[in-house]
């Protein structure tokens, strides 16, 4: 056992020790994590995805600051029954604009990766107050604070810019009409063919059921309502995205 | 004058949160600077009626420092109280979710509070104090550095409790058990630069020629904890007066940083740090060397070389590509060896001393930490097997495993080795009681077992539920009747964890009387005192 004698030269040598094993640690993450920086196959090419709008990153901001993702995930698998019960099974491009990624670990409630579209807006909004006047199992807490908090409006724009330094393509355009935007998404009697044109498939109106004030139940419902909505899988080739 | 800097820069640092509470752009980080201010004030106003006008006086460089070790063990203490505490109320909330008290107390605001709570604050809390208890005594040296240990200590309550309050203010970066915004994270690395150079530089002051091997886990702990506290908590702030920050990485990248970072907060804190409390306190209170040398050495290595590549398994089936999930997999079988070599060379110390896990309490709670890390390392590898994982993941299952290794691991060797180190820690010739003791394991190992057994039935039946398909070729259960399958187990779940925290309460009794000095009249343990043969 030549070698485990020399043992004691590390034993011997704090320094040595601590670049030793600095060392040792570091190869597993640069083999598994870098390579998906550069590996053009990881994410795959798809049509439709886009940055969020304002009022949609708001709402997601609320889901992260609420913990949302301590129950809910947004990661389907391509199991044959959760693309029966979520939908079509999650790519990696669905959440390339995602800083930070929402996948969640646990399924307390269901997985939401696809919610969008599949209720009302007022369901939303009954659910998020009351929960269990529409699911009477359900054991997830209110949200009724957030009909009554009206959204945090301080430029805006500030959170596209700190996007875009991260690397989501907003545009100039898109950062000067940020707070605007952001307002005439819940806004049912705004123009928003400017909104629209910028944030293809962006749902617009009244989502929270007051159209006097724009809140944090508007954007989180906003937010809600587009989950899934953006890929368009009739031109998704499959084959070519496996990896 | 006795603490002249320290107040003028404490002052400085309350001044700045307040200014920062006035300017602050957003609500949250206004609260949270106003929470700063007056813990960093409150420090101050102590400090302030604690200072002489006359020199402090000089300290005898031989002698071991351990002010900081006190504190640290009665934080340990009162930072698991809490921890778990908040546990049992989230656990409760899961099986009557009329408990929540929005917006603060939402369930979703408190699990970040009960994970960051037990892992960093009970977790963090030991680690410190015993790491620094272990390398003075196995390196025979003072805590090099002076009073940057009481800044390590200091630092890291003051990490906590904006950690602590932030969640509750909702400020968090959604990054499981990562979860500070970008300003707490900036404090974190510099507590923790310093507690490297604190601990570094006690090693390198030893008078001891070799290293002693609880100290060659602590310090990879410490050092690959900065590699992976900076690494995946890179983010750009919305402003430098907010609290929003928003994630370098994005989607499929960033998942990976995070769960990098997540199996090895799990790897190196949980574990690392913990086997180093193994490798110094299991031998002291067994009074028996480390069973083999070499098994120390190559589990050592073969440990921390492989976990670092687990990360991938709680990405399975997602849209991580199957390269890295494959990788990710076939590493955390392989990790089965050397958590196992490090599980034998535990228990194996016992070797000649057996019986005293029937007489002494504290080997025995020490022995049971061993074998529950044996057996959650197993259960780990296993889990990580794709076809395991497709049923395990995102259920209970899960939330069983991570607790039998942290309230069976690494509770219960905290436990020890508080245990052994308190009544030495304030000169006391021994514990309050020992009954207590008894009574703690048993009341913490029953406590596991219900709360593991309980998420193995839950976690596996909700696995199943799911997938559940009829004759017919229908899904059986909708989302809605599985959570409400859950409700029996989650009752039981919530009782499991309380016997734990009655049992961490007895713990908080017993070592309370055993610092004020006081002694429990009570009959000894059978067998911990020699019987007296009659003469013939």
């Amino acid at each position: 056992m030549g070698l485990i004698d020399k043992h004691a030269l590390i034993e011997k040598n704090a320094t040595l020790l601590l670049v030793g094993s600095l060392l040792v640690v570091t190869v597993g993450g640069i083999v598994e994590i870098a390579p998906l920086f550069y590996l053009d196959n990881t994410i795959e090419k798809v049509e439709g995805m886009r940055p969020y709008s304002p009022l949609e990153l708001a709402g997601r901001n609320i889901y992260v600051r609420e913990g949302c993702y301590l129950c809910h995930s947004q990661m389907i698998r391509p199991f044959r029954d959760e693309v029966e019960r979520y939908g079509h099974y999650s790519l990696a491009a669905e959440s390339m604009y995602d800083h930070p990624f929402q996948w969640g670990s646990k399924r307390t409630g269901p997985d939401l990766a696809r919610v969008g579209d599949r209720y009302s807006n007022s369901w939303h909004v009954q659910h998020l107050t009351d929960p269990r006047s529409v699911v009477p199992e359900s054991i997830m807490p209110s949200y009724a604070f957030l009909k009554d908090k009206p959204i945090d409006l301080k430029d805006f724009s500030t959170h596209l810019v700190a996007n875009r330094r991260v690397g989501v393509p907003y545009t100039d355009d898109m950062i000067a009409h940020a707070d605007a935007d952001l307002m005439a998404q819940a806004d049912p009697n705004a123009d928003t063919s400017g909104l629209v044109g910028r944030y293809p498939k962006a749902k617009v109106g009244d989502f929270d059921g007051n159209p006097q004030q724009v809140t944090e139940m508007d954007a989180l419902v906003a937010y809600l309502q587009m989950l899934g909505t953006l890929v368009d899988f009739k031109n998704y080739d499959e084959a070519a995205g496996y990896r | 004058m006795r603490f002249g800097t320290e107040i003028v820069l404490l002052s400085l640092f309350a001044f700045a949160a307040l200014v920062a509470a006035g300017f602050g752009v957003d609500e949250a980080f206004r609260q949270h600077m106003w929470v700063l201010f007056f813990a960093v004030a409150g420090f101050t106003a102590i400090l302030l009626r604690n200072t002489e006008l006359k020199l402090a006086a000089p300290v005898d460089p031989s002698a071991y420092m351990d002010g900081p070790i006190r504190y640290g063990a009665i934080a340990t203490m009162f930072w698991g109280i809490v921890g778990m505490l908040v546990g049992v109320v989230i656990a409760l909330q899961l099986a009557y979710p009329h408990l929540n008290i929005e917006p603060w107390f939402n369930f979703g605001r408190l699990r970040p509070l009960h994970t960051s709570g037990v892992i960093f604050a009970f977790g963090g809390n030991a680690l410190l104090c015993t790491s620094m208890y272990v390398v003075q005594r196995t390196c025979r040296a003072r805590l090099f550095g002076g009073n940057l240990a009481w800044f390590v200590l200091w630092g890291y309550q003051l990490f906590i409790v904006m950690a602590a309050t932030g969640y509750l203010l909702g400020i968090t970066e959604s990054r499981e058990y990562a979860e500070p915004e970008w300003y707490v994270d900036i404090w974190l690395t510099i507590v923790w630069v310093a507690y490297l150079i604190l601990f570094l530089g006690t090693i390198l002051k030893r008078k001891e020629p070799h290293i002693y091997v609880a100290n060659w886990f602590y310090l990879s702990f410490i050092v690959t904890i900065a590699m992976l506290h900076v690494v995946n908590n890179l983010s750009m702030p919305v402003s430098f007066l907010g609290s929003k920050s928003y994630s370098a990485f994005s989607g499929v990248q960033d998942a990976l940083t995070q769960w990098w970072y997540g199996h090895n907060a799990v790897g190196f804190f949980l574990t690392a740090g913990f086997l180093g409390m193994m490798y110094y306190f299991v031998p002291k209170q067994a009074n028996r060397p480390v069973y083999s040398y070499r098994l120390s050495i190559i589990h050592f290595w073969a440990l921390i070389f492989l976990y670092i590549w687990a990360g991938p398994h709680h990405l399975h089936y997602t849209a991580l590509p199957d390269w890295a999930q494959t990788l990710g997999m076939v590493f955390s079988v392989m990790l089965w060896m050397p958590s196992w070599g490090g599980m034998i060379n535990g228990l194996m110390t016992l070797s000649g001393a057996w019986d005293k896990i029937r007489t002494d309490p504290i080997i025995r709670m020490m022995v049971a930490a061993v074998a529950f890390y044996g057996m959650s390392t197993f259960e780990g590898p296993m889990m990580s097997i794709k076809a395991v994982n497709s049923l395990s993941h995102y259920t209970d299952w899960t939330i069983g495993h991570v607790h039998s290794g942290a309230l069976g691991w690494v509770g219960m060797i905290s436990f020890g080795a508080l245990y052994y180190m308190v009544p030495k820690l304030w000169n006391r010739e021994r514990l309050y009681s020992m009954r207590l003791v008894t009574w703690h394991f048993w009341l913490a190992t029953l406590g596991i077992v219900v709360y593991a057994a309980v998420m193995w039935v839950s976690g596996i039946m909700q696995g199943l539920m799911w997938r559940e398909y009829d004759e017919q070729g229908f899904l059986v259960y909708s989302f809605a009747e599985t959570v409400a399958a859950m409700h029996p187990y989650y009752v039981m779940r919530a009782a499991g964890g309380a016997m734990y925290l009655a049992g961490a309460a007895l713990m908080a009794w017993n070592l309370t009387m055993t610092i004020l000095g006081y002694q429990r009249k009570e009959q000894p343990l059978p067998g911990s005192a020699p019987a007296y043969q009659p003469a013939e």
